[in-house]
């Protein structure tokens, strides 16, 4: 077997924080101020010397990172918010440069979540193929050979020469898909987490990823979904603050991940370097689960309710701002998404949230849930305009089912939820 | 169905690069077909959706025509070496649209492509380097009209110096790649550059004999009025299309070393500071 990618002491450091000093261009005085120190900041930015460097922190994205693949493997990466994932996939296609360590890469990397770099709206669908594919690498010779595949893959071939622009969002991203699919590159990085479009699309996305590793080739999957990474890859990295901290077959990979980093006991709280700074004015604190006396704790009862509670910070008011949470299980399917503002009253009531800390709170009723481990995530946003923040594994906690209906018999039972339901049997003859 | 040939993969090697970095034109020379897409794409997307379309290649340059006729022509009455003031300045007008639209467009051209920056790999000279080449479609269409403009005033073309013309053309594009890639790569992490583009192109225009003959600065001048790149592009234009002036002198050799040297050190700059792009821009 030759080597497909050979990662050694790959490292990675931004910048992060250059604490600007804070100008308020609405006072005339700054603006002044501002004007009139331009010359001084020139000066400075000319000879090398950043004004703004004293202030400057330096945040390792990644470190350390050493891992040899095999060519034709499949290798999942998991890993939390900021633990690097993205960094490492952003190195290995030659985005961005290492700031320490080396990378071989034997052959050509594509990437498939990277649709529609390059698509001008005013281009009709067959002249964005060929522009596409030209950006991704392709020759024409090879787009030639290919476009009657990515035209019928796409679903758009009446549409083929009108321009994009008249397109919807789902052609647009079916066409975009089409060419990225057919790049057939040696190794295929896709990352889940930037994914788009909807669930159908996904599923898609997922199957072409399926297909390519059947056909031998290296894929590097990033998601936060356990199943698809159980299902899709054979062998795991665990990132963790920039450093690989576990690699192995993927369901000890997983199990590793989600029992060691992620649950602290019950709670998780947000370091400052956690938070991606596009989630500004929001500021996630601590997510929190409780048993009904309060406590904050790592397994419930399921004959008990449970309280999720969820601390943030408000640096600006938000208009429409709605806070809440995901539950699914450990395979990653979902049991339920629900806000704060799901009830019309609170929503009219909390129209807009002023700047300041607060806490959500939410009750999930008694006998809910099944056995086994759930994971919580969570979500902020502004209905159609802005999502703040998401971190879809944000928590994950055990579910003692004692005393759950149907518990006299010694069997695992199948679903993820187990209410008590209200049975009546009656006798018809 | 063609037939695909297969290569052998090529193992690619990343590491943090130091120092001045190579220029890996093996690279430039994998994606060449990048840049015919890139070009294609701006001069097809440039006059969509405009009613007089293509139309725009040569008002902007005959209006201008006409303004300095009246200004410089008329009124000033310059000196224009005894050939037709609209001929004289229209002639100028070709190289110096052609660097205006390189410089614009090539300056912005990193920041106003930040998605594919930031998203995938393929070498960054691509960008500048298509926006400087997209302004040659426009550069041919002008030239036609200038031929007509020859015929109505019955000039002459310098028939023996013509062909001497692309290699001015030559020129003028180094001049324009060379600044707009010191320009888009500064623009990257200050984006003063795209405050400060309309002051420099109109200053630029003063400093170029575009609206006057070079003739009108004072000899013990001349070297300094050279170190513009751009007065060596439109004097040399104006020789050999026209036979106008003394023909390449010191001052030609002057502005066209100044021209590689900028396109030269652009290239350097460009290059060291690509890896940084993703992360500034």
């Amino acid at each position: 077997m030759t080597t497909a990618i050979s990662v050694k002491n790959l490292g990675k450091q931004y910048r992060i924080g250059a604490a600007e000093t804070k100008f308020r261009y609405n006072m005339l005085r700054d603006v002044l101020v501002d004007t009139f120190y331009a010359p001084v900041r020139l000066a400075k930015a000319l000879v090398g010397k950043s004004d703004r460097r004293m202030n400057q922190n330096f945040v390792w994205a990644l470190k350390d990172v050493s891992f040899d693949l095999e060519e034709g493997k499949v290798l999942g990466i998991v890993g939390r918010n900021g633990a690097g994932k993205s960094t490492l996939l952003k190195i290995l296609s030659r985005v961005t440069e290492p700031t320490t360590g080396t990378v071989a890469v034997r052959g050509r990397v594509g990437s498939l979540l990277e649709v529609g770099t390059g698509f001008h709206p005013e281009l009709t669908g067959r002249e964005n193929i060929y522009m596409n594919g030209a950006i991704l690498g392709m020759r024409r010779a090879e787009i030639d050979s290919k476009f009657d595949e990515i035209v019928d893959f796409s679903e758009v071939t009446q549409f083929i020469d009108t321009p994009v622009k008249r397109y919807s969002s789902g052609m647009y991203l079916r066409l975009a898909f089409a060419v990225a699919a057919h790049l057939e590159p040696e190794i295929l990085v896709v990352d889940e987490v930037l994914a788009v479009g909807d669930a159908e699309f996904q599923k898609k996305c997922l199957g072409k990823m399926g297909d390519v590793a059947q056909q031998g080739r290296t894929v590097l999957f990033v998601s936060h979904n356990m199943s698809a990474i159980l299902r899709l890859t054979q062998e795991a990295i665990v990132l963790n603050k920039g450093r690989l901290i576990m690699r192995g077959p993927t369901q000890e990979a997983v199990d590793f991940y989600l029992s060691s980093g992620q649950a602290q006991a019950g709670e998780r709280v947000w370091d400052a370097d956690e938070i991606p700074a596009a989630s500004q004015p929001f500021r996630p604190i601590s997510l929190k689960v409780k048993n009904r006396s309060g406590k904050v704790v790592d397994t419930v009862r399921s004959t008990e309710p449970v309280m999720v509670e969820f601390e943030y910070h408000l640096d600006a008011p938000i208009t429409g701002l709605r806070v809440g949470f995901y539950l699914s299980t450990m395979r990653g399917e979902y049991v339920l998404t629900s806000f704060d503002t799901d009830n019309p009253g609170l929503f009219e009531k909390f129209d807009a949230r002023k700047a300041g800390r607060y806490v959500s709170r939410a009750e999930i009723p008694a006998d809910i849930f099944n056995e086994g481990r759930y994971s919580l995530g969570v979500n902020a946003s502004s209905f159609g305009v802005r999502r703040y923040f998401m971190d879809e594994n944000a928590l994950a906690f055990n579910v003692d089912i004692s005393g759950a209906p149907g518990t006299h018999w010694p069997e695992p039972r199948v679903g993820p939820v187990r209410p008590r339901l209200e049975w009546k049997i009656e006798k018809l003859d | 169905m063609t037939e695909i040939i297969k290569h052998e993969p090529t193992t690619i090697y990343i590491k943090p690069s130091k120092g001045l970095a190579a220029l890996n034109l093996r690279d430039l020379w994998i994606y060449r077909e990048l840049v015919f897409f890139m070009v294609w794409r701006d001069v097809k997307v440039r006059y969509k959706q405009t009613l007089l379309g293509m139309a725009w290649a040569v008002i902007q340059p005959v209006m201008t025509m006409l303004v300095f006729t009246f200004l410089f022509g008329k009124v000033a009455k310059l000196p224009t070496d005894g050939i037709p003031y609209p001929v004289f300045s229209f002639t100028a007008l070709l190289p110096w649209g052609l660097f205006v639209t390189a410089l614009n467009q090539g300056s912005r051209s990193l920041v106003a492509h930040n998605n594919m920056v930031t998203k995938i790999y393929f070498p960054r000279l691509i960008l500048p380097m298509s926006s400087v080449f997209a302004g040659l479609v426009d550069f041919a269409i002008a030239f036609v009209l200038l031929i007509g403009l020859m015929f109505y005033y019955n000039v002459t073309p310098a028939w023996d110096l013509l062909w001497t013309l692309p290699l001015f053309l030559l020129l003028a594009i180094i001049a324009a790649l060379g600044v707009a890639l010191w320009l888009s790569a500064v623009n990257v992490k200050y984006r003063d550059v795209n405050q400060a583009l309309p002051f420099l192109t109109q200053f630029w225009l003063f400093a170029t004999p575009v609206a006057y003959s070079s003739s009108v600065i004072s000899e013990k001048w001349q070297i300094a009025y050279s170190l513009n790149p751009m007065a060596g592009v439109v004097n040399g234009f104006r020789w050999a299309m026209l036979g106008a002036g003394n023909g390449p002198d010191i001052t030609l050799w002057v502005s066209a070393t100044i021209s590689v040297l900028i396109l030269i050190s652009g290239l350097f700059y460009f290059r060291s500071m690509e890896k940084t792009f993703a992360d500034t821009i």
